[in-house]
């Protein structure tokens, strides 16, 4: 049983440094410009010179999967690292504290839970209006609680614990007991939320460009590539295929890794 | 044993259930109840027909309302509401003699008075001060000389109102539009749900026993997504859709439809806001007709089909459109650099396009330029909003920089095209503002003779084009789809879609 979970985190990660390995290539290098029309090459099939062929526009989907892949992997890291560190010092201090704040960021909490996180998100963008930025906001705002509830639980057990007590005994700031003492012992947990975390936000930054709400056109985008693909399904089915399988693995991988990750924690 | 002749109880009754819905289904299709689903890409401004101001609402509207006369596919104007009518005076004032036995869709007939009502309404002398359209300013009055024969008396002569006078007939006193909408037209309003559907019947006391309408019943559905509008078609929920890119009519080779092709009478283009920085610049506007290649667009966004405009003018108004035109402003890197750099950005600038996210060419028209305006050294972005923010922000308040749309002719008059770009228009919605075309357009007014109105008009077009006004792209080529089940579909020189000329077709 250990050495499936062992697998899964090898293969996770594998595939994630992969993925990850395409996007730096990307930054440097793609077959041909991502943004470039040519209208005698449309809706091309895969072939040796567009190896996953050509959209509506002409455009090299091999490129445009590469530089969405980058795109996903910006707004997925800057959602899940605002998420995570926002959501991780609340948790903290909620947690170690506990008294009214405690009650007040947690009821807040549950209030931002009970809303269904794409219904949030589309109030957030309807408030703040379309775009990038925007999109990254709003969604790390629907993945603090998660991450701020998950800290508080082990904070909160942890503030009890022995080595807390001598430390508080001997004078030791809170600031440093939070940080330094509670803190790595709450790292494989906070770890593994990371990568559920990162998995969610892969996936709801293509929903949210596939609504058309996320990365505005041309931006190449997997969740927007795959909207504009629909209507083509039936004739030019690559168009979808490969930003489809780009998605696929990459919240495949992060999710192997969490599965990995929260297994071997626990045994 | 009990059980199990429960369990065929209620089999028996499923079955029965499906054969008695099913036997339902297959009487309506063959019976003489026949409905059709339109797809419209957004939903009505309004149902005020004096109000609205959204091509595609005018376009289903046209069912419903009718004026004292009314435009054919010809591009003429046949006599409706109104039985007769002479032009006096050289144009300052129009006769007309009213058809008997016109009703409208609450039963009762059209009087002098209605019209006399809906006159003065758009002219703004019974409701508030200021007209609702503004063409109808030059109304001085409205006489009724007796129960059949009413006068209009405009303040300054003018020979093409009579293209205006298309606009509805509505009941006198009517305050609800959008709740009760009345008009004489052959199909009268059903049910509307907003953002959802609008719902038409057939009006069984149309005026015109020879054209009445052939469907009992039509809905006109809000499909706002390209995709969903193909898979509708393709799935069935939908019989009909006009105005199709090439893209999405391939997508039904292999369906049972007809693909009618036409022009969409609209002129497509990136529109300038000239209050906007740097567009009040000429030199940056003539680089931006210079950095873009009309034809790559044509072809990248559909197949090469569709007509290169070069003004704000469309080719089925062939009395007034020039051809040459199309051809003003023609790719050439080099100049819209150097003009670029007369203007002070040597460098480009960068710009936003808003566009409406519900018309899925002229996003993809949006792309293209992006890509042609990376050519100059100019970063523009796009913004995709709603359709009702798109009303609201760029088309009422202005508050943009520049939008890729379409805009069509509300009346078959050049005067539609073109009289939304003089300074003091309401609806001047790109700030165009140069005293010599006010001018111009004044003469137009002025002048009581056909020939010399056209060519002021096209005097006029010509002035857009060197001032580069916007960027024109083309007037787009429309695909209609229409299910092989139905027939009749007839294109128009303007933005509308006639359904009563639509029927079924017999199924052997």
């Amino acid at each position: 049983m250990r050495q499936k979970q062992k697998n899964q985190l090898v293969i996770g990660m594998g595939i994630a440094l992969f993925l990850f390995l395409l996007f730096l290539l990307s930054i440097f290098y793609t077959p041909f410009d991502p943004d470039m029309m040519n209208a005698k090459e449309k809706l091309v099939a895969p072939s040796f010179q567009h190896i996953f062929g050509t959209d509506q526009f002409g455009r090299d989907i091999c490129s445009r999967v590469l530089k969405g892949l980058g795109t996903t992997f910006i707004i997925a890291l800057s959602t899940v690292s605002i998420g995570a560190i926002v959501g991780v010092v609340l948790g903290a201090v909620t947690g170690y504290f506990g008294g009214w704040m405690d009650e007040i960021c947690m009821r807040i909490n549950d209030v931002i839970i009970a809303f269904p996180n794409i219904l949030l998100v589309l109030i957030f963008i309807s408030v703040l209006g379309v775009g990038q930025n925007n999109m990254i906001l709003a969604l790390s705002i629907v993945f603090i609680p998660s991450f701020s509830r998950m800290t508080r639980s082990e904070f909160l057990t942890h503030r009890d614990m022995d080595y807390v007590k001598s430390a508080r005994l001997m004078g030791v700031s809170h600031f440093r007991i939070l940080f330094v003492h509670i803190l790595p012992n709450t790292v494989p947990t906070i770890l593994s939320m990371l990568a559920i975390g990162f998995n969610n936000a892969i996936l709801a930054e293509a929903g949210m460009s596939y609504l058309g709400l996320g990365v505005q056109p041309p931006t190449p985008s997997l969740g927007r590539m795959l909207a504009e693909s629909q209507i083509y399904l039936a004739t030019a089915p690559w168009i979808a295929i490969f930003p489809g399988m780009a998605i696929v693995l990459l919240a495949l991988s992060f999710s192997m890794i969490s599965e990995g990750l929260s297994k071997g924690g626990r045994s | 044993m009990k059980r199990v002749g429960k369990q065929m109880c209620l089999l028996f009754f499923s079955f029965t259930l499906t054969l008695v819905l099913g036997g339902c289904l297959g009487e309506k299709e063959e019976g003489k109840e026949s409905s059709i689903v339109v797809g419209i890409s957004q939903d009505l401004d309004s149902l005020d027909p004096h109000k609205s101001v959204a091509a595609g609402t005018k376009e289903v509207l046209f069912n419903m309302y009718e004026g004292l006369v009314k435009p054919d596919h010809l591009g003429n104007f046949i006599d409706a509401v109104a039985k007769s009518h002479t032009i006096k005076n050289g144009g300052k004032t129009y006769v007309f003699t009213l058809r008997q036995g016109v009703k409208f869709h609450n039963g009762e007939e059209v009087t002098a008075k209605d019209v006399k009502y809906s006159i003065e309404r758009c002219a703004g002398i019974t409701e508030g001060k200021t007209p609702l359209i503004a063409a109808f300013s030059n109304v001085k009055s409205v006489e009724i000389v007796d129960d059949t024969i009413i006068k209009i008396h405009l303040k300054q002569a003018d020979i093409e109102f009579l293209a205006y006078l298309t606009v509805a007939i509505v009941p006198e006193g009517t305050n609800d539009f959008e709740k009760y909408p009345i008009g004489t037209g052959p199909f009268r309003y059903e049910s509307r749900a907003p953002q959802e559907y609008i719902t038409f019947k057939k009006f069984d006391d149309y005026w015109d026993k020879d054209n009445q309408a052939h469907l009992e019943e039509v809905t006109f559905k809000v499909v706002t997504n390209s995709s969903a509008l193909v898979n509708g078609l393709k799935g069935g929920s939908i019989q009909m859709a006009t105005r199709m890119t090439t893209n999405e009519t391939a997508q039904l080779k292999n369906d049972p439809f007809t693909i009618y092709q036409g022009g969409s009478n609209l002129v497509q283009a990136l529109y300038l806001n000239h209050a906007a920085k740097p567009f009040h610049d000429i030199r940056v506007r003539q680089a931006l007709c210079y950095a873009v290649n009309r034809q790559e667009i044509v072809d990248l966004i559909a197949d090469g089909k569709g007509t290169i405009v070069g003004s704000s003018m469309f080719p089925a108004f062939k009395k007034y459109y020039i051809q040459e035109l199309a051809n003003y402003y023609t790719e050439d890197i080099q100049k819209a650099k150097q003009l670029l750099k007369e203007a002070g950005y040597p460098n480009g600038f960068e710009m936003t396009i808003t566009v409406p996210a519900n018309y899925q060419k002229h996003i993809d028209a949006a792309q293209v330029l992006i890509e042609q305006l990376k050519r100059i050294g100019i970063t523009a972005k796009i913004e995709l909003i709603e359709w009702d923010a798109w009303l609201s922000d760029v088309y009422a308040n202005r508050n943009y920089q520049s939008t890729v749309v379409g805009v069509d002719a509300a009346y078959l008059s050049a005067r539609a095209m073109l009289e939304r770009f003089t300074s003091d228009y309401s609806r001047n919605f790109i700030n165009y503002w140069n005293p010599k075309y006010d001018k111009l357009y004044q003469k137009v007014r002025e002048s009581t003779k056909e020939e010399e109105q056209i060519k002021l008009y096209k005097k006029m077009e010509t002035m857009l084009t060197e001032d580069a006004a916007n960027v024109y792209i083309q007037d787009m080529n429309s695909e209609v789809a229409l299910h092989k089940d139905y027939a009749g579909y007839e294109f128009y020189p303007l933005y509308v879609q006639d359904m009563a000329k639509i029927y079924k077709v017999k199924q052997e």
